[in-house]
């Protein structure tokens, strides 16, 4: 019997302890019963959301050229991409002489391992914050690039969020000559 | 009425014997903890046959292992026992380094024993939560939702996902644990520390919840190791046999634990086992904590593609629900060429039969229970 109000008198203590500060969230706004905050549900640092593409910001385009070792290394194969001749390159702006023409991600099928943040050599994926993202149709989690890069830019505006070890280097001071060079020593 | 009941009453009428019912538990009775089909012949409240139907989960996850690199498979892992992920992890990056005879830096180990021990309190908390549920108690189950609630919290600050991690890696970790670990740790340990006894206090000696479980489902200890049993419903029956203890990985043996132990193999044994097991689990990961050394944790083979060398390799874990076995071929290329998980949670479901029969309809939920399955794990 003993045992029995002990456990009565550990629930009712937690009852007096609750009503002064409520364990629970509202859901979707999180805040109390009564101070609704329409603020999102908070998220640690390191939350591994939907994938998005990163935008450079110095140049004026994405990080990612389209070099496929994400879409290799995807568990899931939820991912394609196709490439194309950089424009900026070509004006002599930026370094990506490839850079990304199409890209898709169906979030349908991605399982948020984030290992094709960690396969990438350009830092030109993330994974962002976002994570209510259903919709009401089957497809409509195939997200494609100017969805994944505001995605993206949003989560860099958000966290501050600066490329890591990025292998591209800035664009080359601006020397007319440098072109050519360029693509005789590539060969 | 089922046609059984029909005839039973008709025959009842007609002053002769009364037939056998036919009851389906399952798939999607909320007591049978995932989808699991339990069908049970009865006679009025008497369980005479029960037949177990598995499979409603199966995804082939042995299979899909074939097809896929030796770092993608640690995914696959995270989806076997989905309450105990690092566990599950932990074992298949044992196999893989096993095979490749690889070295774990000191720091990772750690972090794993850690991360490993907290993933067991987690799955026990939610154990706990359950068993009290299927008993007929509702508020245990929110106490254990907090405390778990608080781990997944940290989980998530570590590894960024509050379920399937995919942070252990062939070699190490994906990086380097955060900055603030050890104040997370400091503030939850407490926290966690006071969740268990709360756990505890409530539940484990309750009058009605021994009257419940208290020689129910009870197997002597030869039977339990001719079924396969093995953690805590194995130790509930008094033998001693924990793979922490039995044959130390990783750096087990540097920590000083009990292995708790039962009496009869009942419910109730089985569910003081793990609650046993949970504080247990905190002093080890407070050992951890106070021995954990500085240095690099992520793998010295870097990002480079894993090809082990040919030969096979069987590894053991002590998971939360017994012993995972991941039996590992390799054929020298990228991708496994077999892999066979010894699923704990099978092996203790493969007594049901033994267990449920002659007990009473109301005690086949309590049963069920206490083996603590996934059917995740089960049905792979």
């Amino acid at each position: 019997m003993l045992n029995s109000i002990k456990g009565l008198a550990l629930t009712f203590m937690s009852t007096l302890r609750g009503l002064r500060k409520p364990v629970t969230h509202q859901y979707p706004n999180s805040g109390s019963l009564l101070g609704k905050r329409a603020v999102p549900t908070p998220v640690q640092d390191r939350f591994m959301g939907f994938p998005a593409l990163t935008w450079d910001q110095e140049v004026g385009e994405p990080f990612c050229t389209s070099c496929m070792v994400c879409i290799r290394n995807c568990p899931t194969q939820c991912m394609t991409a196709t490439m194309k001749d950089n424009p900026l390159n070509a004006e002599g702006k930026s370094s990506r002489r490839k850079i990304v023409d199409q890209f898709e991600i169906n979030l349908n099928r991605c399982i948020l391992c984030g290992i094709c943040v960690e396969v990438c050599n350009f830092d030109a994926i993330v994974m962002s914050h976002e994570h209510e993202m259903s919709t009401y149709q089957r497809n409509g989690d195939r997200v494609d690039l100017p969805a994944l890069l505001t995605i993206g830019k949003r989560y860099q505006y958000k966290t501050g969020w600066q490329p890591v070890a990025t292998k591209v280097k800035k664009a080359p001071a601006p020397q007319p000559v440098a072109a050519p060079a360029e693509g005789e020593a590539k060969g | 009425m089922c046609p059984n009941m029909v005839e039973t009453h008709a025959n009842l009428a007609a002053g002769g014997q009364p037939v056998e019912m036919l009851l389906n538990m399952g798939p999607q009775h909320p007591s049978t903890h995932g989808v699991f089909r339990l069908v049970l012949w009865i006679d009025g409240e008497k369980i005479v046959r029960a037949e177990p139907h598995i499979g409603y989960l199966h995804r082939g996850s042995e299979k899909l292992c074939e097809g896929e690199q030796y770092h993608q498979v640690i995914t696959l892992f995270d989806r076997l026992d989905y309450v105990a992920n690092f566990n599950n992890e932990w074992a298949y990056c044992r196999a893989v380094e096993k095979l490749m005879g690889l070295a774990v830096p000191e720091r990772a180990e750690y972090a794993r024993v850690i991360l490993g021990e907290l993933n067991r309190i987690a799955s026990h908390l939610l154990y706990v939560g359950t068993m009290g549920l299927d008993a007929g108690a509702m508020t245990p189950s929110m106490f254990c939702f907090r405390g778990r609630e608080r781990v997944q919290a940290l989980f998530e600050a570590v590894s960024g996902a509050r379920m399937m991690h995919n942070y252990f890696r062939i070699g190490g970790l994906k990086e380097e644990l955060p900055e603030n670990f050890r104040q997370l740790m400091s503030g939850l340990l407490p926290l966690l520390k006071k969740d268990v006894e709360e756990s505890d206090k409530i539940l484990t000696f309750n009058e009605i919840f021994l009257a419940r479980l208290k020689g129910v489902g009870a197997i002597g200890a030869p039977e339990a190791v001719d079924f396969g049993f093995t953690g805590p419903c194995l130790r509930a029956c008094g033998v001693e046999y924990d793979c922490r203890r039995a044959q130390p990985y990783s750096v087990y043996d540097r920590f000083e634990f009990e292995v708790p132990v039962g009496l009869d193999g009942d419910c109730w044994d089985r569910h003081w086992v793990r609650v046993q097991e949970m504080y247990q689990s905190l002093r080890i990961i407070e050992q951890a904590l106070a021995q954990m050394p500085e240095g690099p944790v992520t793998s010295p083979l870097g990002r480079r593609l894993i090809r082990p060398p040919k030969g096979e390799v069987y590894v053991r874990a002590e998971n939360p629900r017994g012993e995972l076995g991941v039996y590992l071929v390799s054929d020298g290329t990228d991708k496994p060429y077999r892999v066979k998980v010894r699923p704990p949670s099978f092996c203790n479901l493969s007594a049901i039969q033994r267990l449920l029969q002659n007990s009473w309809i109301a005690d086949s939920v309590v049963i069920l229970g206490s083996l603590d399955i996934v059917l995740g794990e089960v049905d792979r």
